[in-house]
């Protein structure tokens, strides 16, 4: 456990000593912002909906940025024979790249509470659907890491992690989506819309936090996690 | 101790390791050479337990590296720098010696200790908060022993630990894994023969995945296959001369190029006082003779070369 945090601890270092880091900090800072003062200016609304709704979309830009070195990086380089080599199972190597890129993501957002907190100031919000958007939030983003890492195991170079990522993830949001699913046999509809990360969390952003899709994103993270203590225990890289 | 019985990998169809098997005892320096692509880093790899084996056993400290359950116990008895030691850019050399002896479970108390003592032994003083992304190869080559030192292993695997230094740089290097090898086990490898005749009390050559030598520097040199050779130059080459040379005992081969003369001799016959009577009754007069012994690079060079045809 404890080496779990040291690794975590320097990996999240990492991202703040890197220009990427801030980059993608910014990136997202200012796309979502803009986002929620547009509709907040133009609907004169107390309310986040636009904020959160706009989430999946640019999480799907930033959140490959964020996981995208974690392993390629370390392969390009070298450094993962170093790791690999430490008293430390694969499993715990991959869970602390992953709890890093989180506490990440929890940093980025809680750098957006200026919203939240103005909006208490000058209105009368929902909070319980704030809560909701920023609880939905860490879920959708806790599973476009764990792909996003998986993703960044099976290939050695960043911008390939990047673009596939970006592929995988699109690919797991528009599952769901009704302009592909319309055409489709009653079956396919139901398993696009459950396995769709996007369903799950609209139904979270409607206020509704169902253990159906706790147990969704969960599986998600584990799937992936899995899937990447596998990848880094076969060492095909060569 | 290290035991390795029949170790065998294998990747897709390509064997990288046939059958090695190999013993290193408690204290020794050895070090492992063989030409690029021989199985050297393969083999080093599966001693970190960063690769796994196709086949064969492996016994470290008394520990089957086969057992997932020791594995991580193993693990901490080594440290290991990887070949071009790959380190990260980012961090100070400090911090990172402080991350990794962490990762390798040196106490909190004991640790600042020993960061500084080991920074001081690897010559990195002035270069403590230095970001390691800025630094030369060889400070780069110094973190990287330092690194694989800091929870002060029973074993200290090196893959390469001189390549790509300057002159000076190699001899600081070479210094170093002296000091290291006086109370642990060093394995390193290496393509550059110098290297390894002047740190290590033991060399291993290995070709072609396959263990080919093993012996102490001077053991090999003395069962190398090269024979000794006597390069000779006289000023005028009489006719029967080189008839004559070819007769005397314990001479294999007499070649002549121009009044050059090479003689090839059994090793354990000095026929030089023979030859240079002969060559002074034939008329001739001697301008230069020379006797070249086998060096450890012949050895290498014959072993690796015939097993490469």
């Amino acid at each position: 456990m404890n080496r779990i945090m040291i690794l975590a601890k320097k990996e999240l270092n990492s991202y703040f000593n890197s220009p990427l880091g801030y980059i993608v900090g910014s990136v997202f800072l200012v796309a979502s912002g803009w986002i929620f003062m547009q509709s907040f200016f133009f609907y004169e609304i107390a309310s986040m909906r636009s904020f959160f709704s706009m989430m999946p979309i640019i999480l799907i830009f930033i959140l490959p940025a964020v996981t995208m070195s974690s392993w390629a990086e370390e392969k390009k380089s070298g450094t993962v024979e170093v790791l690999l080599t430490f008293p430390l199972e694969n499993i715990q190597a991959v869970l602390a790249k992953f709890l890093s890129a989180f506490a990440f993501l929890g940093a980025l957002l809680l750098m957006t509470f200026f919203i939240p907190l103005m909006l208490i100031k000058i209105g009368e919000p929902d909070r319980g659907v704030i809560f909701a958007g920023y609880l939905g939030t860490l879920f959708l983003g806790a599973a476009y890491i764990s792909i996003g890492l998986w993703v960044s195991s099976i290939v050695k170079n960043q911008i390939t992690a990047f673009i596939l990522s970006l592929v995988v993830i699109f690919g797991f949001y528009i599952v769901g989506s009704s302009m592909l699913l319309d055409s489709l046999p009653p079956l396919a509809v139901y398993v696009g819309e459950n396995l769709s990360l996007s369903t799950h969390f609209n139904s979270i952003l409607r206020g509704v936090l169902s253990l159906k899709d706790l147990i969704y994103y969960m599986s998600v993270v584990i799937f992936f996690l899995f899937l990447n203590a596998r990848a880094v225990g076969e060492r095909n890289w060569r | 101790m290290i035991k390795i019985e029949n170790l065998v990998k294998k990747y897709d169809s390509f064997t990288a390791l046939g059958g090695v098997s190999l013993e290193f005892k408690d204290g020794e320096v050895v070090g492992l050479l063989g030409p690029n692509g021989a199985g050297k880093t393969t083999l080093l790899r599966i001693l970190v337990g960063f690769l796994k084996p196709t086949d064969g056993e492996v016994e470290i400290e008394g520990m089957d590296i086969k057992k997932p359950i020791l594995e991580q116990k193993i693990k901490s008895k080594i440290g290991y720098l990887p070949e071009l030691a790959p380190l990260y850019e980012d961090m100070l050399v400090g911090e990172y010696l402080k991350f990794v002896g962490k990762m390798q479970g040196v106490s909190s108390d004991e640790l600042d200790k020993k960061v500084k003592e080991i920074i001081s032994k690897c010559g990195l003083v002035e270069k403590k908060n230095a970001e390691i992304g800025t630094l030369s190869k060889g400070y780069r080559q110094r973190v990287g022993i330092a690194q694989a030192l800091i929870h002060n292993p029973k074993i200290v695997i090196l893959d390469e630990p001189t390549t790509g230094l300057d002159p000076n740089q190699r001899i600081e290097i070479r210094d170093l894994i002296k000091e290291i090898g006086k109370d642990r086990t060093v394995i390193l490898s290496s393509h550059i023969l110098s290297e390894v005749q002047s740190t290590c009390s033991r060399v291993v050559i290995i070709n072609k995945g396959k263990i080919v030598a093993d012996g102490s520097p001077e053991d090999l040199e003395k069962t190398g296959k090269g024979a000794v050779v006597i390069n000779m130059e006289v000023d005028i080459l009489e006719n029967n001369l080189i008839e004559r040379l070819r007769s005397v005992a314990g001479v294999t081969d007499v070649k002549a190029e121009g009044n050059k003369i090479t003689i090839e001799t059994e090793k354990e016959k000095d026929v030089r006082a023979a030859i240079a009577k002969i060559t002074v009754e034939s008329g001739a007069g001697l301008l230069v003779m020379e006797r070249k012994q086998t060096s450890l690079e012949d050895v290498f060079i014959n072993l690796t070369h015939n097993e490469n045809e």
